[in-house]
């Protein structure tokens, strides 16, 4: 199935797996992590084909560590490009961090001064990765906790760059714009104004809570609640300008019911089609 | 500053260690790190969590967490694949001076980690009892068996570790008079979910055999020396019907 008939999907669980197969809801897809399915067999492989055999998969790595500086592990790359071969994904995306060095993997996703040289570094770690996959990924910003020094690129030009450099797509995580608005002091209207949306392959939404400690100073990326109003808000806003772009729901922990997810699901939905009826022209194409 | 040098400093930060460079000072003084760092070791623990949920039952959630904690710091994950994280963490326990008045427990972590091998493995067609009776007795002795890709076998010697491991697997009480001697286990995936039935030792003996290459009548013997007085023919029945082994060109890909 081609990407622009994707409406709004979910992060595949295995509490949900029976669910998920048997759900016909239009547009639906399911992403997974990657990492949750490189194995050499058995059946997590089995239940993914299965979903692959009804539905549109997108495969969402969190490991691949494009932004340490060395290129990606070649193993991994190799693996990761098998299972891309076996369930022929609408999409494959990676995030602008890091999270493996030096032989240790550090289970997150870890921030880096956007410099001349990690841009270039960068973009060949997408480039060699595009190569092994034979097909474009797409990159999401990250969620930003941290004031660091030494930045010679704003995040926005940054990714428009990497875009121009290796023709990678962009994944926008429109929570991770509040988050990091919100903890780093910026206009997330501004930042998104900015954003090189015309490179957008697919949005991520999902929820957040203030940190235990610091309170609402601090917003933590835990993708454990509803998606916030406010991201609603801002993600309404930016569709009305790219019309139609696949939109996951992201939720990792405090698994809710299957069918209180998909009502989450399927408001995406509807705002992705009142988007695609304010765009006659992309209707056309659907 | 070089990509590299902040990737250097910033995951030695991360793992507690003392770094004295201003930069990095001012990245850690700010409430935003702890994020970072909670998240690190909360990934491992996490992991080794789902990987032990035996040895959790049976320390209870905080003291498995705390001992996570300590082997994360020590063996960290070494790649993204978390679900295959932790394969020392029964060996750690052994060491682990917390858990020296658990003897039991180092072994039902092999048990937990038989359990993730078995899931992660390779598919390949299984020999059944119908394969069995198939062969021509002259070629039978020298038929190269060997224990399918996703079969993990365990003895244990001093403690009944497989009767621990399944009552709690299964949320069972334990029996009131237990049997405390050794006891072994096999774990297999005959139809795509993992299972366990209990092996004897002439079992456990069979299965390293034939790992090692030896062709059925040798692999035999030593199961036989092993527990002289072994019926084989129950034997391997059992090991046929449950999906144990296979023949060394049955790789299903």
């Amino acid at each position: 199935m081609a990407p622009h008939l994707l409406t709004a999907g979910l992060g595949l669980k295995p509490q949900h797996y029976g669910e998920a197969l048997h759900c016909s809801a239009p547009g639906l897809w399911w992403e997974v992590h990657p990492e949750n399915y490189l194995a050499d067999g058995g059946p997590r492989l089995a239940w993914l084909e299965a979903i692959r055999a009804r539905h549109p998969v997108a495969l969402h790595g969190v490991s691949l560590s494009l932004a340490a500086d060395a290129p990606p592990d070649a193993a991994h790359l190799a693996r990761l490009a098998a299972l891309a071969k076996r369930v022929e994904p609408a999409i494959v995306s990676e995030h602008l961090a890091w999270s493996t060095w030096r032989g240790q993997y550090l289970p997150d996703l870890l921030p880096f001064p956007r410099t001349h040289a990690a841009l270039r570094r960068i973009a060949d770690n997408i480039a060699r990765t595009q190569d092994v996959l034979q097909r474009p990924i797409a990159i999401e910003n990250p969620t930003h906790y941290l004031h660091i020094d030494g930045h010679d690129w704003a995040e926005t030009e940054f990714l428009a760059a990497l875009v121009q450099r290796t023709g990678c797509a962009l994944l926008l995580d429109v929570n991770n714009v509040h988050v990091s608005a919100h903890n780093l002091g910026f206009c997330a209207q501004t930042y998104l104004d900015a954003f090189p949306l015309h490179a957008v392959a697919e949005i991520h939404l999902a929820g957040h809570h203030a940190d235990p400690v610091h309170g609402d100073a601090l917003l933590i990326d835990s993708h454990d609640a509803p998606v916030a109003p406010a991201v609603w808000a801002l993600y309404e806003q930016v569709i009305a300008r790219t019309g139609p772009v696949p939109t996951l729901i992201e939720r990792d922990e405090h698994l809710p019911a299957f069918g209180e997810l998909m009502a989450e699901r399927d408001q995406a939905h509807r705002a992705l089609s009142a988007a695609r009826t304010a765009q006659p022209e992309e209707a056309a194409c659907s | 500053m070089q990509l590299s040098t902040f990737q250097d400093g910033f995951s030695a930060a991360l793992r507690g260690q003392a770094v004295h460079a201003p930069w990095l000072s001012a990245l850690e003084a700010q409430p935003g790190f702890a994020v970072y760092r909670n998240t690190v070791l909360k990934g491992c623990i996490d992991a080794l969590q789902a990987s032990y949920p035996t040895v959790c039952q049976l320390v209870g959630t905080d003291w498995f967490r705390a001992a996570a904690a300590v082997y994360a710091r020590v063996q960290p994950p070494r790649d993204g694949l978390l679900m295959d994280y932790g394969d020392g963490f029964a060996h750690f326990l052994d060491q682990f001076a917390p858990a020296a008045d658990l003897p039991y427990l180092s072994a039902v972590a092999r048990l937990d980690r038989c359990w993730t091998e078995c899931h992660l493995a390779a598919d390949a067609t299984a020999v059944g009892r119908d394969w069995l009776a198939q062969q021509a007795p002259h070629t039978l002795p020298q038929v190269p068996l060997r224990p399918h890709p996703a079969a993990r076998w365990a003895w244990c010697d001093a403690h009944p570790a497989y009767a621990l491991w399944q009552h709690h697997r299964a949320g069972l009480a334990l029996p009131d008079a237990l049997d405390w001697s050794g006891d072994g286990s096999l774990l297999t995936r005959p139809n795509a979910e993992v299972t366990w039935r209990p092996l004897p030792r002439a079992g456990a003996a069979f299965l390293d055999a034939c790992a090692q290459g030896l062709p059925l009548e040798a692999a035999a013997t030593r199961a036989l020396e092993t527990e002289p007085g072994t019926d084989f023919a129950a034997l391997m029945g059992s090991l046929l019907d449950a999906g144990a082994l296979t023949l060394t060109d049955s790789r299903a890909g």
